[in-house]
């Protein structure tokens, strides 16, 4: 049986039916057209499909989209804002923290958090920060140079 | 890993809860960071699931008569971060800070992990070294009992069908008691191979009250009695702490896995009895 939600993604409505068994990742990539967050393991394991609910980061891989009925949901692609980039973005762009970009979307959403949570980290604190989000290109030094130099412009 | 699918409720109220729960159907959904992944492998293929976030009772900490009382759908990561249980109980606040990573932390609660009882989960560690109590309802029913009555076997509590559990119970800790918990982390789940906490009082060069939960061991966390009794009363000496760590494992049947074998955890229990002790005793006062 279908169920409807509605939810609000990077500040717009949406509302739809669907199966209980929809997990959040295929809801935002399948249904609403969002590719951002993209399946990776999709075991809960490397964060590649990370998006925010209520504010708080969570894997869409292991949610199901009924569960975040009446939620206000950030996607990778609502982090720029008028056209500027976020300065996670940006200093991502900046310190080179990718290669291949696959792991990018989660990367950013939970430092984002991160940053929330702990606006001047140490590298030990990010790192930690950091664990459920994997990457097989970069060796994550880039990634924490990254996050530190988006610390300091956002006033850490 | 597209599970089969089932019914959704979301229920308001833990009568509700409890209502629909009476089907044998039915399955309890906490933070799902257990039980979905098991239905995406289909070894889980529950006929309705009743989704227990939305009862606003069950996400409350409070302190009460020399206790907190911690709702079973308080995260990892509201436990970690809350004032009361970092200040009243901080071996329970740095244990939850162990578990998984920062998005598992965000949606796992601490009421979902007790119930799926996980031979690798860390909570149980700081849970038995601190001597919790689950409160427990079920269809006009009420209980409380220790963790060590509701833990019966990997995956399996003595829970009936249709029982939830509502509260865990921990008592305030002084501010002079060391505590401490020490893992071996498997590095890409975050699971404890093997943790260890300790909790413990000095006075007059003295160690006494100690208390020691060991997770990731074997079928079930445990309290190691024999090593509480062992470092009872000594001086803390690191030979009388080697001594007493060394009988961590004994009696217990050791989990063996890709990631380590029985003797391999064995050691490891022994290695961070010794650690848990050590960090728990340099924060005694």
């Amino acid at each position: 049986m279908k169920t409807e939600i509605s939810v609000t993604i990077n500040g717009e409505a949406h509302t739809h039916e669907v199966e209980p068994r929809l997990l959040l990742i295929h809801y935002l990539r399948d249904v609403v057209g969002l590719k951002g967050p993209h399946i990776g393991c999709e075991t809960s394991i490397c964060g590649a499909c990370t998006v925010a609910v209520n504010g708080k980061a969570v894997k869409a891989c292991t949610m199901f989209a009924v569960q975040a009925d009446g939620a206000e949901i950030l996607t990778v692609e609502g982090l720029a804002e008028n056209g500027k980039l976020h300065p996670l973005q940006e200093a991502f762009w900046n310190e080179h923290a990718l290669q291949c970009g696959f792991c990018t979307p989660g990367m950013l959403m939970t430092a984002k958090e991160l940053l929330q949570r702990n606006p001047n980290p140490t590298e030990e604190e990010i790192r930690h920060g950091l664990e459920g989000n994997l990457c097989r290109c970069t060796g994550y030094q880039h990634i924490v140079s990254a996050v530190k130099a988006a610390a300091a412009r956002m006033g850490g | 890993m597209i599970p089969q699918n089932f019914d959704y409720a979301a229920p308001s109220t833990i009568e509700e809860a409890l209502e629909l729960l009476a089907d044998p159907e039915a399955k309890a959904l906490a933070g799902g960071m257990s039980l979905i992944p098991l239905m995406k492998l289909r070894l889980a293929a529950p006929g309705r699931l009743v989704d227990l976030r939305r009862i606003a009772g069950l996400r409350e900490i409070r302190q009460d008569d020399g206790a907190l009382r911690i709702g079973a759908l308080v995260t990892h990561s509201e436990i970690e971060s809350s004032p009361l249980v970092r200040s009243r109980c901080p071996l329970l606040a740095e244990t939850a800070s162990h578990i998984g990573d920062l998005q598992v932390r965000n949606a796992g609660t601490i009421g979902g992990s007790i119930a799926h009882n996980d031979p690798a989960a860390d909570y149980p560690a700081a849970l038995f070294a601190l001597e919790a109590k689950v409160k427990v309802a079920g269809k006009g029913t009420e209980r409380t009992l220790p963790l060590e009555e509701l833990v019966v076997d990997a995956m399996v509590t003595a829970l009936e069908p249709g029982e939830l559990i509502t509260e865990v119970i921990v008592p305030v800790e002084a501010a002079s008691t060391g505590t401490s918990y020490q893992k071996m982390r498997q590095p890409a789940s975050g699971f404890a191979i093997v943790g260890v906490a300790a909790r413990l009082e000095k006075s007059n060069g003295r160690i006494g009250s100690v208390r020691v939960g060991v997770t990731g061991l074997g079928p079930s966390g445990f309290r190691a009695r024999r090593v509480e009794e062992l470092l009872d009363g000594t001086a803390g000496s690191d030979g009388e702490i080697r001594e007493a760590a060394a009988v961590v494992a004994e009696g217990v049947e050791a989990n063996a896995d890709l990631h380590a074998s029985a003797d391999y955890r064995r050691h490891l229990a022994q290695v961070f009895t010794v650690r848990a002790i050590r960090a728990a005793l340099a924060r005694a006062s």
